[in-house]
């Protein structure tokens, strides 16, 4: 957005389009919980919470649209708590 | 850096008369430098509450039996001690008071990028403190689980701990705030030429600090808010009984609380950083070495909050990973030592008291750094786990480390907040009887926890009586140091002798503009050309 100093418009249907992927992704990671995982419960429903993150991200949040430096911050963000995450699990699976 | 310093004929932020008059034109303020001396003064209210409560456990300490308390109120204080010490002073500390300060000014801009944001920080801090001391006063009594309010005793316990977790969840959000506020102003708000590395050291840690506190706070804010669903809603997070796991409050309190650590030691190794070549007049040795250590500090120490849970019932691999992780934050702490040992080698020293302060928290930086080394040693840790030398290891690296940076930095800046002088004489005597104070009173904690007295306890048996006599005494001198410093400073403040624009020769930007700074800081916003520590 700065880069220019004008404001992206977004389509109609490009949003559309997200509404309907984060709804599917939703009803996804519901109807995920009747089959049984194990342990990977936990990762596919962490999986798919980032799928739909990264969506409104990239098109609600504009990240698609705006500089380089904002990816990079975020991706820099999500790969802290992706580690923080897998330590953890150095304990519960190893238990 | 500048050329061309800028006088200012504007009064200063001290005497601008603004919308409105009396206190609110402090507590309305979005002026930064106000709101960093609100800060100063609401923190220095807490911290004298959290030093008498500290004192009174020392006494209660300096004999066995019960002295002046018994188990339920030693149990209050010392819960009450962490939670003010660490939520109200120690966290905001450094970055609420001088980052607010010297933040704009040291990157050459007139205000942060969100002034109203700010205030709305401070009132956030100043709510959040209020409902923490609610729960003093309230329900069934102060809380008594330590500041950590591990689970599963947290849910259990009858005291009034709602108030007190609601408290720090709210705090949570001030420090969210302040970190974004930070990291917004410096990507944003630099003055003309100066790139990433002509900027000081200061600002760099507040970087650093701007990001632990906008990705580690939200996980202390949830992991609250579980403990409240848990007390009211019985969900069964962390109750065994509902097939919950108390290990995983644990990791995640800690996942927030050790980054914390670096929240607190990142701006005072900064204050350091500045501190030293100023009275070395002299260039600072590996400029970017230290800006490394500062972002792997930052980074790594995401990682090694297990280290607090070593005799929780981790599993094996977890354990050696995060004995590992710890060991490895050991070398860019390391590496900064190096550089501020260096920095001082062949200097001609200007010895004043920022620089006592400054030298004496590498000393006991340096011991609490590698008594966690010892802590962080798998085999060691099962025996002094839960020990006084766990209190002696954390009060050298959090009260000694952000105390003692914080001291120094506040003398060292002390001439451009309030356009006066200190008095040396008293200044120097404050620091030599707090320093003595200090080593006597968490010294012997050393040697009580390899003995194998344990934390968190209001009697011990004699064997430990002789190490607690020397500690209670030490307690009295280091409350005799706070309060010569405290007076000297408050006096001083008032009718010390008028300061120059740059008392110390210092050559960042916040000595080209006036003693104190005017509204704006700057009458025209400086064009930097050179290295921030560049005496050549």
């Amino acid at each position: 957005m700065e880069n220019n100093g004008k404001h992206h418009i977004v389509p109609y249907k490009t949003h559309i389009t997200v509404l309907l992927g984060l709804i599917i992704l939703t009803a996804l990671s519901v109807a995920v919980t009747s089959i049984e995982l194990g342990p990977l419960t936990v990762t596919v429903a962490l999986l798919l919470a980032t799928a739909k993150a990264l969506l409104v991200l990239i098109y609600f949040m504009h990240l698609r649209f705006d500089n380089i430096i904002y990816s990079i911050m975020v991706a820099f963000v999500m790969f802290s708590i992706i580690s923080i995450i897998v330590i953890t699990f150095l304990d519960y699976l190893f238990r | 850096m500048s050329e061309n310093p800028t006088r200012s004929i504007e009064p200063s932020y001290l005497k601008y008369k603004g919308r409105y008059g009396g206190i609110f034109a402090w507590i309305f303020s979005t002026d930064h430098k106000r709101i960093g001396l609100l800060y100063l003064w609401s923190i220095m209210t807490f911290f004298i509450v959290g030093a008498i409560l500290g004192l009174l456990m020392k006494m209660e300490l300096i004999s066995p039996g019960k002295n002046i308390m018994g188990p339920q109120t030693y149990n209050g204080f010392f819960t009450l001690h962490g939670i003010i010490m660490i939520f109200l002073i120690v966290i905001p500390g450094l970055p609420a008071v001088f980052g607010n300060f010297f933040l704009p000014i040291m990157i050459g801009a007139k205000d942060v990028a969100f002034p109203r944001l700010n205030l709305t920080s401070w009132w956030l801090y100043m709510f959040g403190a209020l409902v923490v001391l609610t729960s003093q006063f309230t329900g069934g009594g102060p809380p008594d689980t330590g500041w950590t309010f591990y689970a599963p005793y947290s849910f259990q316990t009858p005291t009034n701990m709602l108030p007190a977790v609601t408290g720090a969840f709210i705090l949570g959000f001030s420090s969210i705030l302040t970190g974004l506020n930070f990291i917004v102003t410096i990507h944003r708000m630099r003055a003309p030429g100066m790139g990433w590395f002509k900027m000081p050291l200061f600002p760099w840690s507040l970087y650093a600090t701007g990001w632990i506190q906008l990705i580690a706070t939200p996980i202390v804010g949830v992991t609250l808010l579980m403990i409240i669903a848990e007390r009211t809603l019985n969900i069964g997070f962390f109750d065994p009984s509902l097939g919950g796991d108390p290990i995983l409050y644990q990791h995640l309190f800690w996942i927030y609380s050790h980054p914390a650590v670096y929240i607190m030691i990142l701006p005072a190794m900064g204050a350091i950083s500045e501190i030293i070549p100023t009275f070395a007049r002299k260039t600072i040795f590996g400029y970017k070495a230290i800006i490394a250590s500062t972002v792997a500090i930052a980074f790594v120490g995401y990682f090694v909050w297990g280290h607090h849970m070593f005799t929780s019932g981790m599993s094996g691999v977890a354990l050696y990973t995060f004995s590992i992780l710890t060991f490895l934050v050991a070398i860019p702490s390391a590496i900064k030592v190096f550089n501020w040992v260096s920095t001082m080698h062949k200097a001609s020293i200007n010895l004043q008291t920022p620089f006592y302060w400054a030298v004496s928290f590498i000393f006991v930086f340096m011991i609490g750094g590698f008594s966690g080394l010892v802590l962080g040693a798998l085999a060691t840790n099962v025996h002094l786990h839960d020990t006084h030398f766990v209190v002696a290891h954390f009060h050298f690296i959090v009260f000694g480390g952000t105390g003692f940076a914080f001291l120094g930095a506040m003398h060292y800046w002390f001439p451009k907040v309030f356009g006066r002088k200190y008095d040396a004489g008293w200044a120097n005597i404050g620091w030599l009887t707090f320093f003595i104070g200090f080593i006597t009173l968490y010294g012997p904690m050393f040697y009580l926890g390899i003995a194998g007295m344990p934390r968190r306890y209001y009697d011990y048996v004699e064997v430990f009586h002789g190490g607690n006599i020397i500690s209670s005494f030490g307690s009295i001198i280091l409350i005799a140091g706070i309060a010569i410093v405290i007076t000297n400073l408050v006096k001083s403040a008032i009718s010390g002798e008028k300061a120059d624009q740059n008392p110390w020769g210092g050559i960042t930007l916040e000595w080209k503009v006036p003693s104190p700074p005017p509204l704006e800081n700057f009458d025209e916003i400086p064009h930097v050309t050179r290295g921030p520590y560049d005496y050549s």
